[in-house]
């Protein structure tokens, strides 16, 4: 039987050793920022979301020009703000997680890394742009 | 994509029966899995009935007895039947363990249910391949690493730094908190998984060691370390009581130091 059949891989056995195997291409040398952004992101969440929630509980109801003159506020408006940056710098590092954890062929792993990047950014984008445009009475 | 399902030729199928021991008065029932890589068939898992006035209390015993008394080609890794050694690692009941400091009696519901470490290759019955797992230990390079030359006597290290390392020099590497980790099990050619991790940490507390930045270099990787979420499977299973996921957040915490 062979190496493939009894290990149920559809590879055939790598010839490198076991330590060339670990080491492979070496340490990227990076992680840790994204670590710490992702605990700095979640901790400002934790902070903004009760500010946020009353904004968004104040907003029920109310109109257009009633809904503009709140979020014209400028400590309302950066609360905001903060909250949108905060929440989808977040996402964005968090759904790169998991696609590293889950996603192994490298093509699509690529492919998924940019489009949650351009996901992300689009998002945020069009939420800053919604903001300031009502924050300023448009 | 992760593969989240067993490829089709170690599915298990079927398994036999064997009969209970003549004049047993009180037996245990051990479920046990099985596969020959001679015999081209799928892994099945065989029921076995162990007289218990005749063996004693561990697993480990229950399946040295199934191998005197019932079927000599049961497989399986053992040595120091006192937890120091870590061959017998095996999943017991769902949890990876020890097999030899694990009572057969502490199973509570029915069978005794003995598997291979889970998401290794098998080698044959509850024998793993840890080859990769033994290469990922050799990768932290796990020894004293130093540029001054060595003194006459002895590195010197006081009782505070020593005890730093409790709780961390402990580790037998049974492969029971790789093994039980998601993480090592969908990245385990690139996540060093919780046992290196927690040794790396030992030579990176080392107050003697002078290769403190060059070994977090080595592991400042989104793989090697940050695929670790400390979900603490590693420190549920570890049969010696350690913590790998303490440990490897303080690894992290190290490497967020020296940016800081």
């Amino acid at each position: 039987m062979t190496y493939s059949e009894s290990h149920g891989s559809p590879k055939p056995p790598s010839m490198r050793t076991p330590l060339g195997r670990v080491r492979n291409l070496g340490a990227a040398h990076s992680g840790t920022t994204d670590f710490w952004r992702q605990r700095i992101t979640g901790v400002a969440m934790t902070l903004l979301i009760v500010p946020v929630l009353v904004v968004i509980l104040t907003l029920v109801g109310r109109n257009h020009a009633g809904a503009a003159q709140i979020l014209g506020s400028l400590p309302i408006a950066i609360i905001l703000l903060l909250f949108i940056i905060a929440s989808i710098w977040h996402m964005k590092i968090g759904m790169q997680v998991v696609i590293e954890d889950y996603v192994h062929s490298e093509k699509l792993k690529l492919a998924s890394i940019m489009a949650n990047n351009f996901f992300c950014v689009a998002v945020a984008l069009a939420s800053i742009y919604a903001l300031l445009k009502l924050s300023s009475g448009v | 994509m992760a593969d989240f399902a067993l490829p089709k030729n170690s599915k298990i199928t079927g398994g036999k029966t064997w009969p209970k021991p003549a004049g047993a008065t009180e037996t245990r029932e051990f479920k046990i899995y099985r596969w020959n890589p001679d015999d081209g068939k799928n892994p099945s898992v065989d029921t076995y009935y162990v007289d218990v006035n005749d063996c004693g209390p561990m697993v480990l015993d229950g399946l040295i007895w199934i191998k005197n008394h019932i079927d000599p080609t049961l497989t399986f890794r053992r040595s120091c039947r006192e937890g120091v050694c870590g061959s017998c690692a095996m999943n017991i009941d769902g949890q990876n363990t020890l097999a030899c400091t694990k009572s057969m009696h502490d199973v509570k519901d029915g069978a005794v249910k003995v598997n291979p470490l889970p998401h290794q290759p098998v080698v044959k019955d509850l024998v793993p391949d840890l080859t990769n797992f033994y290469a990922q230990y050799a990768s932290i390079e796990p020894w004293l690493k130093t540029t001054t030359p060595t003194p006459q006597k002895e590195w010197k290290q006081s009782h505070e730094d020593r005890e730093k390392l409790d709780g961390l020099y402990e580790c037998i590497l049974c492969a029971c908190c790789s093994t039980s980790c998601p993480s090592y099990w969908w990245n385990s050619d690139r996540f060093l998984g919780p046992a290196a991790l927690l040794q790396a940490t030992r030579w990176v507390t080392d107050s003697r060691d002078e290769a403190t930045g060059e070994r977090l270099d080595n592991l400042e990787d989104p793989f090697r370390l940050y695929r670790c979420h400390t979900i603490m499977n590693c420190a549920k299973a570890c049969p010696k009581g350690l913590n790998p996921s303490e440990a490897i957040a303080e690894l992290k915490l190290k490497l967020v130091e020296r940016q800081m």
